[in-house]
C-alpha cells in the first residue's frame, strides 16, 4: 500500500467523462472489457484506455479468471472524491434548502391574499 | 416549519462534467418565475443566500446587461464573504449568466449559468460554473465555495498556493 496514488490522481481520473461512465458501470457489478463496450458504446481501446488510468491511480481494479479479466470499482479508493466534493454539496444544500423555504413562504403568501 | 416544507431538503447534486466545471442541480416545487426572482430580487437575495453559515448583509443587483451584483454575508466565524460580478445574459424565467469572482481570489473568476426549467410546477435549476482553470475550480469545491468555516478559508488558501496539495483538502 505504500505505493497508493495521491488522490490528487484519483481527481484528475474522476475529471473525465468517459472514466465517470465506466466508474458508474463498474459500480453495478463487475465487468469485462467487452461488456463495457457493449454498455458504453465506446471502442475497446477507448475503454482499455481509460481502465489503465482508473487502474493507475487504484480506483478500479483487476481480477483474472482464465482468460477473462474482471475489472470492479475499488470503493474506498473513492471516498476522498466523495469527501471533497461532499463538502461543497452540504454548504449549497443548506443554500438551497433555505431558497426553498423562501419559495414555498412566498407561494402561501400568493394563495392568501 | 420546515416539517411541511422540507420534501426537497438535502436534494441538492453537484457533479463535475468536466475539468473546469461544477455543476449544482436542484428542484423546487414553485413557478419558473419565482425561482428566478429569487436570484434576481435583493430582498428576495437576503433570505436565502447564506444558508446557515451566516447572514447575509448585502445584496446589489444591477440586473442588466453589464450591470454589476455583489452580495456580502458575515460567515458564522465571524468573517465577511464577498462574491461579486457582471450579467451577461438575462433571459427571464429561463436563464441567467454571470460572472462571479470571490473577492478574496479575484483572479478566479467564474462564469455562472443558471437555467430554470419548468415542468408540471416543478422548476429544475441547474447552476453551471465554469472556472479559468482547473485548480481554481478545485480551490472552489475545496472551500465549499464561500467557506463557511475558516478552515476552509485556509485550505483554499494552501491549494491555490499548490495546486498539489489538493489531495490535503479532500481528507476524510
Amino acid at each position: 500500500m505504500a505505493r497508493t496514488p495521491t488522490t490528487f490522481d484519483a481527481f484528475n481520473a474522476v475529471a473525465e467523462g468517459s472514466r465517470r461512465a465506466l466508474l458508474d458501470a463498474l459500480g453495478a457489478s463487475e465487468a469485462t472489457v467487452g461488456d463495457l463496450v457493449d454498455r458504453l458504446g465506446l471502442t475497446q481501446p477507448q475503454v482499455s484506455k481509460h481502465l489503465a488510468v482508473l487502474r493507475a491511480v487504484g480506483l478500479v481494479s483487476v481480477r483474472a479468471d482464465g482468460r477473462r479479466r474482471w475489472y470492479r470499482v475499488n470503493g474506498p479508493a473513492l471516498e476522498p472524491v466523495f469527501a471533497w466534493v461532499r463538502g461543497f454539496e452540504a454548504t449549497w444544500n443548506t443554500r438551497l434548502d433555505r431558497l426553498d423555504d423562501v419559495l414555498v413562504e412566498l407561494q402561501t403568501k400568493e394563495t392568501l391574499t | 416549519m420546515t416539517d411541511t416544507t422540507g420534501d426537497r431538503h438535502g436534494s441538492a447534486v453537484v457533479t463535475l462534467p468536466s475539468d473546469l466545471e461544477i455543476l449544482i442541480t436542484r428542484e423546487f416545487d414553485a413557478p419558473a418565475e419565482l425561482v428566478f426572482d429569487a436570484w434576481t430580487k435583493p430582498e428576495l437575495v437576503r433570505r436565502w443566500w447564506a444558508g446557515d453559515r451566516g447572514v447575509v448583509t448585502d445584496a446589489q443587483i444591477d440586473l442588466r446587461i453589464g450591470g454589476r451584483w455583489r452580495w456580502v454575508m458575515t460567515a458564522n466565524g465571524g468573517f465577511e464573504v464577498a462574491f461579486s460580478g457582471e450579467y451577461r445574459e438575462i433571459d427571464r424565467p429561463h436563464r441567467l449568466v454571470r460572472t462571479e469572482v470571490f473577492e478574496l481570489f479575484p483572479d478566479a473568476e467564474a462564469v455562472g449559468t443558471l437555467t430554470f426549467e419548468e415542468s408540471a410546477g416543478v422548476t429544475t435549476l441547474t447552476i453551471l460554473a465554469h472556472y479559468p482553470s482547473q485548480e481554481h475550480r478545485d480551490a472552489a469545491l475545496a472551500s465549499g465555495m464561500e467557506g463557511g468555516l475558516q478552515t476552509s478559508l485556509d485550505a483554499l488558501e494552501e491549494l491555490i498556493r499548490s495546486p498539489a496539495q489538493t489531495g490535503g483538502a479532500g481528507r476524510p
